[in-house]
């Protein structure tokens, strides 16, 4: 087992050099991977790399059983390495993969692999290929072999908001978020707006815990929230299992995150934003096998299957449904926006005005830095 | 063992060549850690393989990646080489009070501090001065406030009677809180969406690597950092004050040392060896201060700092034995389908055992040349 | 369940449950290892214990569907944590620290290599006593859920006080703990008490962290522990090594640690990390305005390696 791990990365890298050494002229002209078609038969490794344990239930889950679903590909072979920090490690982890392994193709899973860790291991070595997941690349500002890739998960939160706003009887939600960055922003403003598209007098109350991983604070923190009258939670945090399960220890219902999180509470779950890397990962690895480019900034939602729902759990009423559906339905076909002005931060400031509107691709949400009206939190 | 055997032949062997006396002394107490740390290494190494094997997979293959992973390559060497230094400034920050008898735990919080003191001062100096000016200022900077940080630990434990072992720690935790507040605050750059930090350091101040090798600078400052403490604690009076009073406090009140003197000067510099590593890690691997200052070097120092027996220059030999560690823990992970715990149980069964076989020192008649006459 | 927000009395209610919730492992913690240094040893490494005992207790509950076996399994294991390093500090010049540290290393490490299949499963949960039936308010009825085992350390801790000063055990272990000569005088083996002590100071943490795990977050994962372990052996220091103390400094930490989500939910949301520094805070102000150069080690143990 070891000894065939041992050869074929080491036949791939060759392989991967001599047929980057020869497209290096056109690599140099276009970025993105750029293989010869003999190449493109050969075994190709990939890296990931999580910040966290891999299963975790949430975030780093979400990405591991991603590469898992590349596994089964032919010729394929995955290399993983899991709780690895945002410092000189990452660097080194990335370059052992790429020395020792021989890995052509790394997806740093963690945001703040970014930069600079990533963006040094692409400078370094320019033919080979790095995807990172939530990074902002830009054109002329980063490296050609690199690209981040993301998926309008806030949509998701929106559909969270809508199951919610049904269910809440006190018409006050709760969310338990990790650190006011804007992908949680977004996704605590999608879920206060999809439930006030049910009912515009619903509001959030938001916590934040400040780590993305501390287990007894986000139960503090989920306690804390029912306390103040919320009976409907969802979070951000890496790994859910703990909200989810103090809330319905509660008889709260749930909006779950990351992952599907009915098992844990089956009666009290509505439904769940989850991500669906296993095709975001296949697309990728089948591209750079077949020697077609990449991207440099990939992002989908639930129409191109990046990211999926949770199943309704039986508490969802009949109403419930009919609203859920016909709004999933609606971003299934593209456009749609979670974000129509206007929109007032919770200062009090026009944020989105009369008739402007962002859908999902608007790359403005992905810098969001307030939280809308009716959120009860602050930024900083 | 086969000490026995072997102190019997040294009387004789003294007894013909004389001259050569002084130097098997002085060898045999050189070789004395050496021979126990690798006999210990060697005893955690057959306790791992036994724990592997009864998990159904190979230790040799174990073995054999963690030499590939750690130091069988250059890629390996320097992988381990820029892993371990980090630890050794944070080494020494637990270290120096430990030679007089303090126990500070609270390395991160000079760390995180120190690398926040070191990227806000750097950013309205950025432009207008010389990165090498700049470095410096960072420098002194993030040792000030780590001096200040660590150096209160001790100025409690003396003058308030305060233990400095929790102050230390209840002051980690209050830096790492301080820095997340700031940088999600007041020195937040709004352009640092997803991961909140200071505005970063341009290109060409950042530290860079040492020529020849992709290993950043702070492995070399680590390291004249560890000779200087070697310098200080065994061939200054300063040092030698503080043997003393690392003694016994009351003798060294008694003739009239600095006691308190001594002990906010070395917590001082302890602190100051932290601040410096944050500053480091800002300048040279993330070009600006975030949460990622927190990634507990400060606390795997206190583990290479008791492996060293609080003698700075052993810090560097177990910094870069932890770092090849580690560096090989992901080849493990990635062959042999092993969680990354596996490294943890192997060094804390590796420590456990190094820790255990200090109890051998002394206890070996042929590292001892005061047992050699006795037996003649 | 009537959804009623009970506004700023939030926060009262919320220290005080969280004091009882988020204190427990704590109050185990710093009993276990009040033990331990009492006899004249200290285990810096009742972290690693902590976790190992509550991966062990969370994998045994998963597998026989019983909580209490767990907590049971728990202690077995911690205890053997405790012998393990009571057994190789009674060597000559092994120090009692850097051996807690490295295992507590080995523990985490271990506990983290083991409990990967346990992560996923949901294990069944240690009950708790509605004392709070009375009221109608949620809220209330939530906060005085109380645990079985909050109530079996805050009555160990009346025990452990009034057995230190009253029994020949207590006595035995104070001897110990002040003066190896003086105890050897008396015809005790230091080394076999120092042993017994830190295993029943390895079995406290272990059930600790079986609270964390089974109860409260009450779930397995590698970050269950975010350094409670670590914390509670600086707390008996706090408490100079009284048992009640030690239940009060425990309390005392976990409700300033309830402070920061409670007064962001009702509004206070600013500053939110200065908040949840407040235990450590509150701590150090407590401790330079209780401690004097000059009485600074009234009631440590004598044989103590970290007062000396």
């Amino acid at each position: 087992m070891t000894k065939l791990l041992h050869a074929s990365p080491a036949i791939s890298r060759r392989v991967f050099l001599q047929s980057s050494a020869a497209g290096a002229a056109v690599a140099s002209l276009a970025p993105g991977l750029l293989l010869s078609p003999a190449a493109a038969q050969s075994a190709l490794t990939v890296g990931f790399i999580y910040v966290g344990p891999k299963d975790d239930y949430g975030y780093n889950q979400a990405h591991a059983e991603g590469a898992a679903a590349i596994k089964a590909l032919p010729g394929v072979t995955v290399v993983e390495e899991e709780n690895v920090p945002e410092t000189v490690d990452v660097q080194k982890t990335m370059e052992s993969m790429i020395n020792l392994d021989a890995a052509a193709l790394l997806f740093p899973t963690s945001f703040g692999y970014f930069d600079p860790h990533m963006l040094e291991m692409a400078k370094k070595y320019p033919d080979l290929e790095f995807r990172h997941c939530g990074g902002l690349w830009q054109e002329g500002k980063h490296p050609g072999n690199t690209g981040s890739y993301f998926g309008y998960i806030g949509q998701g939160q929106y559909l969270n908001g809508i199951a919610a706003g049904y269910a809440t009887k006190g018409k006050k939600i709760g969310f338990v978020a990790a650190k006011p960055i804007p992908q949680v922003l977004q996704n605590i403003n999608s879920f206060l707006l999809g439930a006030r598209s049910v009912d515009p007098t619903i509001t959030c109350q938001v916590i934040f815990t400040g780590e993305w991983s501390l287990a007894v604070k986000e139960a503090e923190a989920t306690n804390a929230l029912i306390d103040q009258g919320a009976d409907v939670v969802t979070c951000h945090v890496d790994s859910p299992k703990v909200v989810v399960e103090t809330a319905a220890g509660r008889g709260t219902f749930i909006c779950g995150y990351h992952a599907n999180q009915s098992p844990l509470a089956p009666e009290k779950y509505l439904t769940g934003a989850e991500w669906a890397w296993g095709n975001v990962y296949t697309d990728f690895v089948k591209k750079a096998r077949a020697g077609e480019k990449l991207g440099n900034f990939v992002r989908g939602g639930l129409k191109e299957g990046f990211v999926k729902m949770s199943p309704l759990g039986p508490a969802v009423s009949e109403e419930a449904r009919r609203k859920f559906e016909a709004t999933l339905a609606e971003m299934m076909g593209g456009g749609f926006s979670v974000f129509k002005g206007p929109i007032k931060d919770n200062k009090g400031n026009i944020v989105v005005s009369e008739g402007q509107s962002f859908p999902e691709d608007a790359i403005e949400l992905e810098s969001m830095a307030y939280l809308v009206e009716g959120v009860v939190g602050s930024t900083a | 063992m086969t000490v026995e055997a072997n102190s019997h032949t040294l009387p004789r062997l003294d007894g013909r060549v004389g001259s050569l006396r002084p130097s098997l002394e002085w060898l045999a107490r050189r070789a004395e850690p050496l021979a126990i740390t690798l006999f210990a290494i060697l005893i955690g190494l057959a306790l791992f393989s036994i724990f592997i094997a009864l998990i159904g997979k190979s230790p040799i293959q174990l073995f054999e990646l963690i030499y590939a992973g750690g130091f069988g390559t250059w890629f390996s060497v320097q992988n381990s080489l820029s892993r371990a230094a980090p630890l050794l400034l944070t080494a020494l920050c637990v270290a120096l009070p430990a030679r007089l008898g303090l126990v500070v735990i609270g390395a991160e919080g000079a760390v995180v501090l120190g690398g926040l003191a070191a990227a806000a001062i750097a950013l309205p100096l950025v432009g207008s001065a010389p990165p090498l000016l700049v470095w410096l200022i960072m420098a002194l900077a993030a040792m000030l406030v780590g001096a200040v940080w660590i150096g209160l630990s001790g100025f409690l434990r003396h003058y308030r009677g305060v233990n400095e072992t929790i102050a230390s720690l209840l002051l980690a935790y209050i830096a790492i809180a301080l820095l997340n507040h700031l940088i999600e605050g007041p020195l937040r750059d709004p352009a640092s969406l997803n991961k909140p930090s200071t505005a970063p350091l341009p290109p060409d101040y950042m530290l860079g690597s040492i020529p020849g090798m992709d290993v950043h600078w702070g492995l070399v400052i680590g390291v004249i950092a560890c000779t200087l403490s070697w310098v200080l604690i065994e061939a200054t009076s300063f040092g030698f004050a503080a043997r003393i009073a690392g003694g016994n406090v009351r003798a060294a009140q008694i003739q009239g040392l600095p006691v308190g003197r001594l002990i906010v000067g070395f917590t001082a510099l302890a602190g100051a060896f932290g601040g410096l590593a944050g500053m480091i890690e800002v300048a040279a691997v993330q070009g600006s201060a975030n949460a990622s200052l927190a990634a507990g070097y400060g606390y795997t120092g206190i583990l290479v700092a008791f492996l060293a027996r609080h003698n700075p220059l052993a810090i560097i030999p177990v910094a870069v034995l932890l770092g090849g560690l580690d560096a090989s823990g992901g080849l493990i992970q990635r062959r042999m389908g092993l969680p990354d715990a596996t490294m943890l149980v192997l060094q804390g069964t590796l420590f456990v055992v190094i820790l255990f076989c200090e109890t051998f020192y002394g206890r070996c008649k042929i590292f001892n040349p005061d047992l050699w006459k006795r037996s003649a | 369940m009537e959804a009623i927000g009970i506004g700023v009395w939030g926060v009262p209610l919320a220290v005080f449950a969280g004091a009882i919730r988020v204190s427990t492992p704590f109050i185990f913690v710093s009993l276990g290892e009040a033990i331990t240094e009492r006899s004249g040893r200290i285990n810096l490494g009742l972290e690693g214990t902590l976790v190992f005992g509550a991966m062990t207790a969370y994998a045994v509950a998963v597998v026989t569907l019983s909580p209490w076996l767990g907590v049971l399994a728990a202690m077995a294991v911690g205890a053997c944590f405790g012998i393990i390093h009571g057994f190789i500090c009674k060597f000559p010049k092994v120090n009692d620290i850097a051996i807690g540290i490295a295992m507590m290393q080995f523990g985490l490490g271990l506990a983290f290599f083991l409990g990967k299949p346990f992560i996923q499963p949901a294990a069944p949960r240690l009950p708790a006593i509605a004392f709070g039936a009375w009221s109608d308010l949620p809220q209330i009825q939530a906060a005085l859920n109380i645990n079985v085992l909050f109530l079996v350390g805050a009555a160990l801790a009346l025990v452990f006080w009034w057995a230190s000063r009253n029994t020949r055990v207590g006595l035995i272990l104070r001897v110990v703990g002040d003066s190896s000569d003086a105890a050897r005088a008396m015809g005790l083996n230091p080394d076999t008490v120092r042993l017994f002590a830190t295993a029943a100071g390895g079995a406290l943490a272990a059930i600790g962290g079986a609270y964390l795990s089974l109860y409260y977050p009450g779930s397995w994962n590698e970050g269950i522990s975010s350094g409670q372990g670590l914390m509670a052996v600086a707390l008996v220091i706090f408490a100079r090594w009284n048992p009640i103390g030690c239940s009060l400094a425990a309390l005392l930490f976990g409700g300033a640690g309830a402070l920061g989500p409670a007064l962001q939910s009702v509004g206070v949301t600013k500053g939110y990390y200065l908040f949840y520094a407040a235990p450590y805070v509150l701590t150090l102000v407590i401790m330079i305005a209780t401690s004097s150069p000059t009485r600074s080690l009234a009631g440590a143990p004598g044989a103590l390696s970290i007062t000396k």
